[in-house]
């Protein structure tokens, strides 16, 4: 664990590559689901009538129950889409950058 | 109809206190309940089994590793239902469902923002959490900050968040237990108070993961029986449901409307930030974290988790709304025989009442035993947590300077669970007649304003110092307690004054803020070698989050 392979980890392109391509995913997601809950929060607190309309004329279904059970399903499928992509691709990439570092220890 | 009414009118209030436990309020509604021998039954083949599992684990519990984190060995499905375990308390069943069945639409609101904070969870922590820490959050705080200091702050708050969330929730065991198994307050809260020691003790985290599980499991079967079996009352049919939801509730058709929980836009949002980063600042939901072996199986298990605390809500949104006609029109439930009434046991038997409704005595009686068993997890892994706290942190890191034996470390995290459980046995019998809804509020504010923004800005900025991060903590705690302390739920509730000077009932969106400004300008303003050193350490720090590189892994067996 000595700070030149750390040193090795940092320089390696692959790293950079990493990083950035796990963060802009990460951060992108994590914008749309603050966007959506404290939109979604704000528009219950200023519009709250709108919440309480039938999706369809007649039925029992309001807007805000239909939009609320749908954020439960996104935000989770969101969060199931970022394990998959993190656990497949970007793992892969941070095991070769770490193999990479430990050869050139050698 | 005065108790629903009142209900509404401190629904953010009792909305806090839902989180940690069934709180009735305080007056009437706590008499005892005849002793419930189904419940008492199920619950002993409960207590049974996690003593086994507790006396297996001790076989497997030597070194600190397996002590404080289970050897690391835990799956990512495994801890996924282990922090659902933690996370759903029995506030969630009883007080949620209590919640949905006086203002629907409002009780599914809160669900939504108490299961918002998962996704970011996993965005922005779960790996680095894993990547970063061994046993407690104070390690990824103390990485490249000044030991003594940081850990002594972080221990310090988490303490605060534990002795709080404790507090209530052995209050809400000792009143629960005495409405669903007859038994004496006192007795129930020793009882509690002593099941828990027997598990940390000689389990640790290995018995205290199992219990969570079983019980998760107990939670998320039972919960859909009852829904199942309530659902098909009205043929699965959520049209047929609503229509007769309507017709007899008292809101009518507006019982699908937004009402008075987040109609004043800066409390929603004070109320969405404090539960969404105060579950990303508990620690011993954090601690949770160190219990698997890699970053994968961190991510793992927080999809696993979300996606049960999600499946949950709506199952109990369901069971809310299926109350209202089953429970509601039935007057066997309610004091007097009177539809509308005060409900038998307080506002908060709904989920129960629900229960024996559809499926008599026994399903009472499992129902009743999975809430006891649910109070049991959830205080045993907050006792695992300060005590790691105390043992890890303060006196292995702190006071000894990592020069403790691992023996030596285990004999103090053992003697620190005693000394919590007698605590938390002596505040919950001196709080019995308090209102302690403030508490869990408190618990999630420290946690969000305390907790979390040192933890986040030691993992993602590069310029935070010991002495950002330490104005920030202790800025983050007392602010926190400050404005819980001036607003309704202390000053006017507890306290007795006329008007409250916070008027906020969570104090996350002023706290919060404060902390990160305090960590920025002190952190900026700090020109000392210390501070060089500590920044230009950052860079290594970084690498292993990203990487996993050098992170603490799994112990062998």
């Amino acid at each position: 664990m000595s700070v030149e392979i750390y040193e090795r980890l940092r320089v390696n392109p692959k790293f950079q590559e990493l990083v950035v391509t796990r963060g802009r995913f990460a951060w992108t997601l994590t914008f749309i689901v603050l966007t959506l809950f404290y939109g979604f929060v704000l528009a219950v607190a200023y519009f709250p009538a709108v919440m309480g309309q039938p999706v369809s004329e007649g039925s029992m279904l309001t807007v805000g129950v239909a939009v609320e059970l749908s954020l439960f399903i996104f935000f989770w499928l969101l969060s199931a889409l970022y394990v998959r992509r993190a656990n497949s691709e970007f793992d892969a990439l941070t095991q070769e950058v770490i193999k990479q570092a430990r050869k050139e220890d050698k | 109809m005065r108790c629903l009414t009142q209900l509404y009118n401190t629904l953010g209030l009792f909305a806090l206190s839902a989180m940690a436990y069934a709180g009735p309020p305080v007056e009437g509604a706590l008499e005892k309940q005849p002793t419930n021998w189904h419940a008492i039954i199920m619950f002993c083949i409960f207590v049974a089994l996690s003593m086994g599992i507790t006396y297996w684990a001790s076989s497997r519990t030597k070194s600190t590793a397996d002590f404080y984190t289970a050897g690391g060995g835990i799956t990512g499905r495994q801890n996924g239902l282990a922090i659902a375990g933690d996370y759903m308390s029995a506030a969630t069943l009883l007080g949620l469902t209590a919640l949905v069945y006086g203002s629907g639409f409002d009780g599914y609101l809160y669900m939504l923002s108490f299961f918002a904070g998962w996704p970011i969870i996993l965005f922005m922590m779960a790996e680095r959490l894993r990547n970063l820490g061994r046993f407690t959050f104070s390690d990824i705080t103390a990485f490249r900050l000044d030991e003594g200091s940081v850990r002594t702050m972080a221990a310090i708050s988490s303490l605060t968040v534990v002795c709080f969330y404790l507090i209530a929730q052995m209050v809400g065991a000792g009143q629960l237990i005495k409405l669903l198994f007859g038994l004496d307050y006192n007795i129930a809260i020793i009882g509690v108070g002593i099941l828990m020691m027997v598990y940390v003790t000689f389990g640790g985290m290995v018995a205290t993961t199992w219990v969570q599980i079983i019980k998760a499991c107990m939670l998320l079967t039972g919960g859909t029986l009852v829904m199942v079996l309530a659902f098909s009352q009205f043929g699965f049919s959520f049209t047929t449901l609503m229509e007769k939801a309507t017709s007899v509730h008292k809101l009518g058709l507006k019982l699908m409307t937004p009402g008075g929980l987040l109609a004043d836009p800066i409390n929603a949002i004070s109320l969405g930030l404090g539960l969404m980063f105060g579950t990303a600042g508990l620690p011993h939901i954090l601690m949770r974290f160190f219990t698997v072996t890699d970053a994968k199986e961190a991510r793992k298990s927080v999809l696993y988790a979300s996606g049960f605390v999600a499946y949950f809500f709506n199952v109990i949104f369901i069971m809310g709304l299926c109350a209202i006609i089953i429970v509601g029109q039935n007057p066997d439930f309610f004091e007097g025989g009177v539809i509308g009434g005060k409900l038998i046991g307080g506002g908060n038997m709904v989920a129960m009442h629900l229960a024996k409704a559809v499926g008599g005595d026994m399903l009472l009686g499992f129902m009743a035993a999975v809430a006891f068993a649910t109070i049991l997890a959830v205080v045993s892994g907050l006792a695992l947590a300060g005590a790691s706290a105390i043992s890890h942190d303060l006196y292995s890191r702190v006071i000894m300077k990592g020069k403790a034996t691992e023996a030596a470390e285990i004999r103090v995290s053992k003697i620190a669970t005693i000394c919590l459980g007698i605590v938390a046995i002596i505040l919950g019998i001196l709080f019995e007649k308090q209102n302690v809804a403030f508490m869990v509020g408190l618990a999630f504010g420290v946690a969000a304003a305390g907790n979390f923004p040192v933890l986040i800005l030691s993992m993602y900025w590069k310029g935070l110092t010991t002495r950002g991060a330490l104005f920030a903590g202790y800025g983050g705690l007392f602010s926190a307690v400050a404005f819980v302390v001036m607003s309704k739920s202390v000053w006017v509730d507890v306290l007795g004054n006329k008007v409250a000077l916070f008027p906020y009932s969570q104090p996350a969106l002023f706290a919060m803020p404060l902390a990160f400004l305090l960590a920025y300008v002190f952190s900026k303003t700090d020109s000392s070698a210390r501070a060089k050193r500590e920044i230009d350490a950052f860079e290594d720090q970084y690498i292993r989050a990203q990487t996993g590189f050098g992170a603490a892994g799994a112990s062998k067996h």
